[in-house]
């Protein structure tokens, strides 16, 4: 496997609240992005994994942890520094109308991160039709305002601002949850073309577990703030091995009726607990069927326990779940 | 078998400043009761505006044509009394935000309780209150007796859609009309309202419509479908037979488009060209000629109506054509 590019270590993001207490969103994350792979990050809503997003690029600082890109802490840069760095990391958000400018042309959308970081503003429009260009969009459009665009557009105009400075790294935040699926499909074909022609490294960030599953290599699944279990696409699809990662697949309906009809599902009781009060131990024990004393006492490492990669169980066991 | 709504040959227009939005195109759709019928396409499609036309729940400036049997009982057209006392007894509807569906301001019980006594005033209050903790209980609310002195916020979103179940089939009605019921939710919070509409309609003998953008939602949980497009259901047939055997490029482009959790390579997606048409301009002929890959010039003039290929029916004239699916281009 080529070298890491991007390393998380143990961060932790706590958001203060009103009347005191603490909402622990990010509970010591930690993986490896390396050089031109994609990584699944999937979870439910609150599970920490828009907040880990965030915190990597320091759109929100963390509370504690590191962030090595390229052998530097992303965490101790100064201002300066930071901006260089962007460069090399960007984002993409979910909302296509929220993350656009509308009174902005959509060539001064795309141009904007090259004339920040320098460049004439001639060259930097001449650089912005390449741009759309490359996203499948016609340059002569470029005069053209957000609102003149269907959804699946945007988000190409969303990945031309973020492919301007021709970044390393692209950290997309549920980058086709907001658009149709014929439009969707769409979009993902684009990511992954560009993905090879660019040699770009994605994390992507996602609670659609069959699309992380088309464009993931390897996949890492978190519940309430931690990472619970990591693995290549097939080691977290075919041989699951921590109970929730085993819940949430077999949730996911499959277009296929017959399928669907036959499919013995593991329905979770309850509810996500609040993150503001997490359970103690393993912090998924309050909805799990397999949860024993040990489960609340002792937090379970995220460790290989002879299923091949680390799931985060005392009584980590393989379970064929997807059909 | 007796037809429990039939809905025919609807059409909605809004006008606008722009012009006449075509919402909904001679729509027909029949539901037998105790059986689900999923309702799929994108948005825009049409398929909320349909329901919410049978129910009178369109606002005063849509242009409402056609007809809706609940029944055998004419709907449009009956006065808002009238209407009133089918929608909630006879026919119920749940919406895709649990949340903004509640009343802030009042407890769950007490909304169950009234929406029980408005249709049966001569309920004591106290009587209607020991059916609304039957009802939370029926739903899997866990201590329901306690739970229904609790306000909306105090619930989460699964929880809360648990509720609009309770309310919906606290009259028991005839039809469910279940709006996305699941897109606001998490997927493992998505199983559980599944489990529970499958729990009703199987204890209750509720037919159920479930609109619904998910191809696996509806694959899962609905006996036929109907699928829309630009405002008209352009195929339908058994669920079994629809997704396996979809006569209409629209249908077929909307199956292969789909990334599927059980696949295993990575080939890229078959995506549907060009984007949803205007509804201020729909394309002449078939509205869904400029994005198909099997458009031929009489697409573009004839306007295909929806018939029997096969096991489905379907609104393309090439529909014969089609080979299985999965080998579309």
């Amino acid at each position: 496997m080529s070298e890491a590019i991007l390393e998380v270590r143990d961060l932790v993001k706590e958001f203060s609240v009103r009347g005191g207490g603490k909402v622990h969103a990010v509970s010591g994350v930690s993986f490896d992005l390396h050089e031109g792979e994609t990584l699944g990050l999937v979870g439910e809503s609150g599970c920490g994994k828009s907040t880990t997003a965030r915190c990597v690029l320091r759109l929100i600082e963390p509370t504690s942890g590191e962030v090595v890109f390229r052998g530097r802490d992303v965490l101790k840069l100064g201002r300066k520094e930071l901006r260089k760095l962007r460069a090399d990391l960007q984002i993409v958000f979910q909302d296509p109308y929220a993350s656009l400018n509308p009174r902005m042309q959509v060539w001064s959308i795309v141009a904007e991160p090259l004339i920040v970081h320098g460049m004439a503003t001639k060259e930097a429009r001449a650089r912005a039709n390449e741009l759309l260009e490359l996203v499948r969009l016609r340059p002569e459009h470029a005069n053209r305002y957000p609102h003149e665009f269907s959804s699946g557009q945007r988000q190409r105009i969303g990945v031309a601002r973020a492919l301007a400075l021709e970044p390393d790294v692209l950290v997309l935040d549920e980058p086709v949850s907001a658009l149709d699926v014929s439009i969707q499909a769409g979009v993902l074909n684009l990511l992954e073309e560009l993905r090879g022609r660019l040699n770009l490294a994605y994390l992507f960030i996602a609670h659609d577990l069959s699309v992380v599953r088309h464009i993931s290599d390897r996949v890492a699944v978190m519940y309430l703030g931690k990472v619970v279990e990591i693995g290549t696409r097939d080691d977290i699809y075919n041989h699951p091995a921590m109970p929730y990662t085993q819940a949430l697949l077999s949730s996911v309906p499959v277009p296929d009726p017959p399928v669907e009809r036959k499919r013995k599902r593991i329905v979770l009781q309850g509810d996500l607990p609040s993150p503001a009060d997490p359970p103690s131990g393993c912090r998924f024990r309050t909805r799990c069927w397999k949860a024993q004393d040990i489960c609340a006492e002792e937090e379970p490492a995220l460790i290989d326990r002879g299923q091949g990669h680390p799931a985060a169980c005392h009584f980590a066991e393989e379970l064929q779940v997807v059909p | 078998m007796t037809t429990v709504l039939d809905i025919k040959d609807l059409e909605v227009t809004f006008p606008t400043l722009e012009g006449r939005v075509q919402a909904v195109r001679g729509v027909n759709l029949t539901l037998e009761p105790g059986r689900i019928r999923g309702v799929v396409g994108e948005s825009g499609s049409g398929k909320t505006v349909t329901m919410l036309a049978a129910l009178g729940l369109l606002p005063s400036t849509a242009e409402v044509t056609g007809s809706v049997r609940y029944k055998g009982r004419e709907l449009l057209g009956l006065p808002p009394s009238e209407l009133r006392k089918v929608r909630g007894s006879g026919i119920a509807m749940i919406f895709q935000d649990p949340r903004t569906s509640l009343n802030p301001v009042h407890t769950i019980g007490h909304q169950i309780v009234e929406g029980i006594r408005i249709h049966h005033p001569e309920v004591h209050r106290k009587e209607a209150l020991k059916r609304a903790v039957e009802l939370l209980a029926l739903v899997g609310i866990p201590q329901p007796d306690k739970r229904a002195r609790d306000y909306p916020h105090q619930f989460s979103g699964g929880m809360c859609q648990r509720v609009m179940v309770a309310m919906a089939v606290a009259n028991d009605p005839d039809v469910l009309v279940a709006d996305e019921p699941t897109t606001a939710l998490d997927v493992t919070i998505q199983a559980q309202i599944l489990d529970l509409l499958r729990d009703i309609r199987r204890e209750k003998g509720v037919a159920i419509v479930i609109i619904s953008h998910d191809l696996g939602v509806v694959a899962g949980l609905a006996d036929e479908v109907s699928v829309m497009y630009a405002g008209r259901v352009v195929e339908r047939g058994t669920v079994d037979d629809v997704y396996a055997q979809a006569r209409h490029p629209y249908t077929r482009g909307l199956l292969s488009s789909v990334p599927r959790l059980t696949d295993t390579h990575r080939a890229p997606l078959t995506s549907i060209g060009g984007g949803a048409p205007s509804l201020l301009a729909l394309p002449k002929g078939c509205a869904f000629h400029p994005r198909c890959s099997h458009e031929r010039p009489n697409c573009r003039v004839d306007d295909p109506r929806l018939r029997r290929v096969g096991p489905v029916e379907a609104a393309c004239h090439y529909a014969e054509e089609m080979g299985p699916v999965g080998a579309v281009q």
